[in-house]
């Protein structure tokens, strides 16, 4: 049981872990965890991207879930989010694609074109 | 973050290497802040375009552009032309467009603006997009009235099928006087086609909490439930996580922020029947009796769950409670027309290439949705009919497709919203088939509790079934239509007296498709 003013404190420091969240993060990578998305496969997806991480011993890259965006057909579905830049979305994700996007996006710095979905100021 | 109208996604590769892209990305970047456009307009790098043979190319979105096989010379051109007033050069833009992008519409969402964004099992990602302010609002500022009011105000309806006014409908349980008042929120969703509530559920359970207790505290009730179908275990299991943080944080249980009101919320797992999802026959259903439909009136609002006064309200409906108590009711009444705003939320599927889901201002045309957020008909195929509103919906012609949906454009042709479901098909569809599906599928789930629909449907099934085989007559056209009739005038709930919809404009818009197997 809190009162409000904890309340309140609560969501500004949420706010604030938030900001201060992404700015020790050079990205945000954000994998859809809806009913559509683990049938086809996130759960395999988001394993994927955190081992690939780890192997490549990448530091700056916070990842987490998400629901569902509603393209069902175009799940799994992954944003890449960096600050100041439009959310990249990658649809039809898989092992192999979540693997080379770590490898060209999060290390390299390039968009993986072919699996980009849509580009939207989320 | 900056908005940028457009993007510019510019492939660098070997070959566009080699053509000079970087100092035409150069040059672009130059004449983009000479005219001022470096905050509109965002340049990325990406890696190939999956073009070949193309030099520099780039693609512009939203709007899809893709530039090929460009010079120096031509990039003030573009940055004139296309990014300061707006036309595309064409000459220079490749025919096709590279692939299918899709615009999710994040813009425009109210009971979908945080599903894909933020993690639903964390309330403080909701806190932070500025969750529980409007319960705040409510508690601490508002009177149960002026909540009323301004629901009432803001136009909002019921997003279940019927459209009722929703502050209407909380206005006649809210001055009753009893010891126990019970908000249900009909989380069913059983109607074929729609998993609109199950996005909502799963994507941000806690804007479906906040709307739960704004109404609460609007009728006066000090429990909830959530009558939910058992096959949306991930929604059970998010929605289970976000009622044990709201308790944590203080948001439910008794004497809520000092302000003397308690509230908890409960959850009920349906066994998924259709007839489940009829307000009284989930009210059955909820105490423990078998799920038949009840007698109106008494209307739930006066009498319903263990003879309590119950508020039973969609999903969708009370997730936009939220932002009206929020922003005002004039605010919310910016989306959608007079007498239907809003926003509503759309599940298209069939013969589409983008099967999914989309939410848009109400009254968006049926074209709109199928072109802009269905990906369009199948890639080669040309649009037959739409089945818009559920399996209880009406067939809808290509001569229709510009209809606003909205409750009061489809009541014009006899068609409704429904839940929103919209099942696409192009010329390979064959109407006699549908609509044999949704027959088997309204005699599957009738509960047998009245006679005009548990023998109207047997007698539609046959009917149906015989013509599919080719051994109908011209007369069991007529018959079927008079049997849905019957149906219509004495069923004792919605569910037998819908079948009226489909059968009809099945055999209105597409007679050629019956005609073909009867002679
Ligand atoms: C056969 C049948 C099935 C229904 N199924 C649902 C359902 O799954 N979900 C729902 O919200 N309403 C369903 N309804 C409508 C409810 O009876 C009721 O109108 C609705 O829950 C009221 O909420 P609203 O005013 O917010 O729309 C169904 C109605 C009928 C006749
Ligand atoms: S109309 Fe059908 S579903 Fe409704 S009560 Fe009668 S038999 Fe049951």
């Amino acid at each position: 049981m809190k009162t409000l003013a904890e309340l309140r404190m609560i969501r500004e420091k949420a706010q604030e872990e938030m900001k201060l969240r992404e700015s020790n993060y050079l990205f945000k990578v954000v994998v859809g965890m809806g009913t559509s998305g683990i049938a086809m496969g996130s759960r395999e997806v988001m394993k994927a991207i955190l081992e690939e991480i780890a192997q490549r011993g990448i530091k700056n890259v916070l990842v987490t879930q998400t629901g569902e965006k509603g393209l069902s057909s175009l799940e799994p579905v992954v944003d890449v989010i960096e600050e100041g830049k439009p959310t990249i979305t990658y649809g039809n994700m898989d092992i192999a694609k979540a693997r080379k996007m770590v490898a060209e996006h999060l290390v390299n710095g390039k968009v993986v074109n072919e699996y980009v979905v849509s580009t939207e100021n989320l | 973050m900056k908005f940028y109208r457009s993007h510019i996604l510019i492939g660098i590769d070997d070959s566009s290497l080699a053509a000079g892209v970087k100092e035409i990305e150069a040059l672009l970047r130059s004449e983009l802040q000479k005219n001022n456009l470096s905050d509109e307009i965002n340049i990325l790098e990406t890696g190939t375009l999956g073009l070949f043979g193309t030099g520099v190319s780039m693609t512009v979105f939203p709007e899809q552009v893709t530039y090929v096989n460009l010079t120096a010379a031509d990039v003030p051109e573009i940055v004139s032309e296309h990014f300061l007033k707006g036309r595309p050069v064409t000459r220079l833009a490749l025919k096709a467009p590279l692939k299918k992008h899709y615009d999710y519409n994040y813009k425009n969402r109210i009971v979908l603006a945080n599903s894909g964004k933020i993690n639903p099992e964390d309330i403080k990602d909701y806190l932070a997009a500025g969750g529980y302010e409007a319960w705040e609002k409510a508690l601490l500022i508002m009177q149960p009235g002026e909540v009323v009011d301004e629901v009432k105000a803001s136009g909002l309806r019921g997003r279940g099928g019927a459209g009722f006014p929703t502050g209407l409908k909380w206005s006649f349980t809210a001055p009753i006087k009893a010891e126990q008042k019970l908000f249900v929120i009909n989380a069913d969703e059983g109607e074929p086609g729609t998993f609109k509530d199950r996005l909502i559920m799963e994507g941000d359970p806690h804007k479906l909490l906040e709307g739960i207790m704004i109404g609460s505290y609007a009728v006066g009730a000090t429990k909830a439930y959530i009558y939910i179908r058992g096959e949306y275990k991930l929604c059970i299991h998010r929605l289970e996580i976000a009622i044990k943080d709201a308790y944590e944080y203080g948001l439910l249980g008794n004497n809520i922020f000092d302000s003397g009101f308690d509230l908890d919320i409960y959850i009920k797992i349906g066994a998924g029947a259709y007839v489940c999802g009829e307000e009284t026959a989930l009210i059955e259903s909820m105490e423990g009796n078998r799920g038949n439909p009840r007698s109106k009136p008494p209307f739930p609002g006066v009498q319903g769950a263990w003879q309590l006064p119950t508020v039973v309200n969609n999903v969708e409906t009370i997730a936009n409670v939220p932002a009206i108590i929020t922003n005002g009711s004039e605010w919310y009444k910016g989306y959608g027309p007079d007498g239907c705003s809003g926003t509503k939320v759309f599940t298209i599927m069939g013969d589409v290439n983008l099967p999914g889901l989309c939410e848009v201002d109400m009254g968006t045309s049926l074209r709109t949705i199928i072109d802009e957020f269905g990906g369009g008909v199948k890639e080669g195929h040309q649009f037959k009919a739409a089945l818009v509103g559920g399996a209880a919906g009406v067939f809808l012609p290509i001569e229709r497709l510009d209809v606003n949906m909205d409750y009061n454009s489809l009541r014009n042709y006899a068609a409704v919203l429904g839940s929103g479901a919209i099942l696409v098909m192009d010329e390979r569809a064959d109407i006699v088939d549908m609509l044999y599906s949704v027959i088997r599928f309204f005699r599957h789930e009738s509960c047998g509790k009245c006679s005009p629909c548990a023998n109207g449907n047997e007698m539609l099934y046959k009917l149906i079934s015989k013509i599919r085989k080719g051994k109908g007559a011209p007369e069991d056209l007529y018959n079927m239509d008079k049997v849905a009739e019957a149906m219509f005038h004495s069923s004792f709930c919605a569910l037998g007296q819908s079948l009226v919809m489909p059968i009809r404009s099945a055999i209105e818009h597409f007679k050629a498709d019956f005609l073909k197997r009867i002679n």
